[in-house]
């Protein structure tokens, strides 16, 4: 199943969760692919299955009331839906590692940043103390953390958010692995800080040739970031293309509010903020069209009736929608009237 | 956090932090002295006196006329009782039971209710529910009942029946514990994770799992009857079980049957715990960095549920205390030539118009224990849990 120089490929995955108000399909029918050394940012409003997605990968989702229902995960060949959860979690901290989204809480309150570190190490690559401790110092001070060797038995209440976040990074990476989810890993913090997070991240993905999967709300974290950009609504790609493709020409309604919403400083000042109208849709009772019909600008008596199609624009770029083409045709207007 | 605890370069860790709290808290500290003194004095104090006077807690004096109950007086600081023995030594006699009880029924509420409630309540679901329902079941029987009937089955001259059947108990535990690890594990490997697809598939898991737990039940049987048929059990029976004396036998039993019953609480409250824990951030970080279940339970969660389980242990001490107390006025625990506090003033409170001495001298020193730990408890709680703090 090994494609050359694929690292995961995500086929048509389905995770549904039961609630008492019925099946919520957090994730229904996601379809992706990773290359070795690629960056992949998926970005979704909250409740759109960005998280669940990724935790399904990881295979943390929470069982019951969640269950990855259908579908396939293959990381470098290796199906994971289908591993027993001792191969798992070999896999788990040395070959994938996560990234979570707030620092504050992702460490254990009552161990030393040393024990937290070490402990994947000795679990993994069955480092002794001696080495597991020189090895999470080498992180420590590979992350930027100033003073490691005085800082490294410190507890987490003693770090601030960056440098949080900064350990968190560190662990993950602790075993070098081949794949980093990255869940959000900017949301919580200052603006600041954000940017130096993100350019460690940038920097450590290039020296150590890791693939990242980003996870973000924030476009603007994306776009400097990742290579391919995936944008998910209500449990499904709407859609899927190379960075600049998606930023420049978006062949979807949905992925056209998104940008329209980021603010721009050299442009509308004075204007309000554009903003997509109405609220993201309970997924637990979707209509029997397209999900985002209710707050599309441009929505057709056909997309509240029919499901929408995955139409494929061109070789790495593909839209959910009923009008994609014309969507496409319409936002290279605009991009060469700019 | 004080300027002063700020300023220092060297953080301070929540352990030190809480440790200074504590130490602000006057009753606490007055406590922690008080106990301190009374297992000093418990300890040593019976060895000293002896060394020091001759006098032994059941030494009755030969003569007749000292066989009654004096006044204390400066040779016997806390008088006589009736037949003539010294109270004061006998107290320091009896506080080692009655500590003894309160820590060893402790110690066993630590080690079975906490790893009990943090298992239930980390894997949750099913197995937590039946867990706990055990647990609801064992609480629903009153301690009293269970321990009248062990001290009536086991008690007196039918402790050689418990020696004996102790090895077949034991290695019919060990042989359970491993055949159950062995089931869950067969039983995982042919069925994977996660529930049935359908009903057919449900009844074969339901087949299987019945099957395997009929058969560790004859494992265990087995086990049990091998030990008792090679003779093993009457042998340690012979052989220990005419050293084990009398009045010993009821204070193990005591022990055992305090211990059993003092857990239930301590399991609910670490489950209550591991539930609020478990769903944090930090347990799926180190789920998603590849730590095992019981690396997570034992190593993440049950570090950060210890503060309720530490304030909950000093109040398990003086509650533990005061049943054995019970227990022993009853008759049902500590019996003579054996003292206990609670089996002392029971002795005292039927001469109180007489001698009060009697009753007041083991009464004053346990109801200072009891506050002591209860004071002890109440610091801790406050210093751990600082949001209950009043100031």
């Amino acid at each position: 199943m090994t494609t050359n120089g694929t690292i995961l490929s995500v086929n048509d995955l389905k995770t549904y969760f039961q609630t008492e108000d019925g099946v919520v399909k957090a994730v229904d029918g996601i379809s992706f692919e990773l290359k070795k050394g690629e960056t992949l940012g998926i970005v979704g409003e909250s409740g759109s299955g960005k998280s669940v997605t990724n935790l399904s990968v990881m295979r943390l989702i929470p069982e019951p009331p969640g269950k990855i229902v259908g579908g396939e995960i293959i990381f470098d060949g290796i199906d994971v839906r289908g591993l027993s959860i001792d191969g798992v979690r070999k896999i788990r901290g040395r070959r994938m590692a996560m990234i979570f989204q707030d620092p504050m809480t992702s460490l254990n309150p009552f161990l030393k940043i040393s024990t937290q570190l070490m402990e994947v190490t000795q679990l993994h690559l069955g480092h002794s103390k001696q080495q597991a401790r020189e090895h999470a110092l080498n992180m420590l001070k590979t992350v930027g953390i100033p003073e490691a060797h005085e800082r490294i038995d410190n507890y987490p209440h003693e770090f601030s958010g960056g440098m949080r976040q900064r350990v968190m990074i560190a662990m993950a990476l602790s075993c070098d692995p081949e794949l980093l989810i990255a869940d959000e890993p900017t949301t919580a913090l200052d603006v600041t800080i954000q940017a130096q997070i993100l350019e460690l991240i940038k920097d450590l993905r290039t020296r150590m040739g890791t693939s990242v999967i980003l996870i973000t709300h924030d476009l603007g974290v994306v776009a400097g970031m990742t290579d391919k950009i995936i944008v998910m609504y209500a449990g499904k790609v709407f859609e899927q293309a190379p960075t600049r493709e998606l930023f420049a020409i978006p062949a979807n309604p949905y992925t056209k509010g998104l940008l329209k919403s980021v603010p721009d400083p050299a442009h509308e000042q004075g204007k309000e903020l554009y903003q997509i109208p109405g609220l993201p849709p309970d997924v637990a009772r979707l209509p029997p069209g397209c999900p985002f019909a209710e707050r599309c600008y441009r929505a057709e008596d056909i997309c509240r009736t029919e499901f929408p199609p995955f139409v494929r624009i061109n070789a790495e770029h593909s839209s959910l929608c009923h009008f994609a083409a014309e969507v496409y045709a319409e936002s290279k207007q605009e991009a060469a009237k700019k | 956090m004080s300027e002063a605890a700020a300023e220092k370069l060297k953080g301070t860790s929540l352990w030190q932090d809480a440790w200074r709290r504590l130490l602000m808290n006057k009753l606490a500290v007055l406590g922690i002295i008080v106990l301190g003194v009374m297992i000093l004095l418990v300890t040593f104090g019976p060895l000293v006196l002896r060394w020091l006077t001759g006098v032994t807690p059941d030494h009755i004096p030969a003569e007749k006329e000292l066989l009654k109950s004096f006044p204390p007086s400066f040779e016997h600081p806390m008088g006589t009782d009736e037949q003539g023995r010294d109270i004061f030594a006998r107290v320091l006699q009896g506080g080692r039971i009655s500590l003894a009880v309160g820590l060893i029924s402790t110690i066993v509420s630590l080690l079975v209710g906490v790893s009990y409630g943090a298992i239930a309540g980390y894997l949750g679901g099913r197995i937590d529910n039946v867990m706990m329902r055990i647990v609801d079941i064992i609480y629903a029987i009153p301690y009293i009942l269970i321990v009248i009937v062990l001290l009536s089955v086991f008690g007196g001259p039918n402790t050689q029946v418990l020696v004996a059947a102790l090895p077949a108990i034991v290695i019919g535990l060990l042989v359970g514990v491993v055949g159950v690890l062995i089931a869950v594990n067969l039983y995982r490997r042919l069925f994977g994770e996660g529930v049935a697809a359908d009903v057919a598939d449900g009844a074969k898991r339901f087949t299987v799992g019945l099957l395997l737990f009929a058969a560790v039940l004859v494992l265990i049987g087995i086990a049990a009857y091998a030990v008792v048929q090679t003779g093993f059990g009457s042998s340690v029976a012979t052989k220990y079980g005419d050293a084990v004396s009398l009045g010993m036998s009821q204070i193990f039993l005591l022990f055992f049957a305090l211990g059993l019953v003092s857990w239930l609480t301590m399991a609910r409250v670490v489950r209550g715990q591991i539930l609020s824990l478990r769903n944090e951030e930090f347990v799926t970080a180190a789920r998603a960095s590849g730590v095992s279940t019981p690396g997570i339970i034992f190593r993440h969660l049950v570090p950060n549920a210890l503060g309720p389980v530490i304030v909950y242990a000093t109040l398990t001490v003086p509650s533990v205390m005061l049943s054995e107390a019970f227990l022993s006025y009853l008759g049902l625990g500590v019996q003579a030539p054996y003292a206990s506090w609670g089996s002392l003033a029971a002795d005292g409170i039927k001469n109180i118009a007489i001698f009060p001495w009697q009753l007041i001298f083991p009464g004053v020193t346990m109801a200072l224990t009891l506050f002591s730990l209860n004071f002890v408890g109440d610091g801790l709680r406050d210093a751990l849990d600082p949001q209950t703090r009043k100031f």
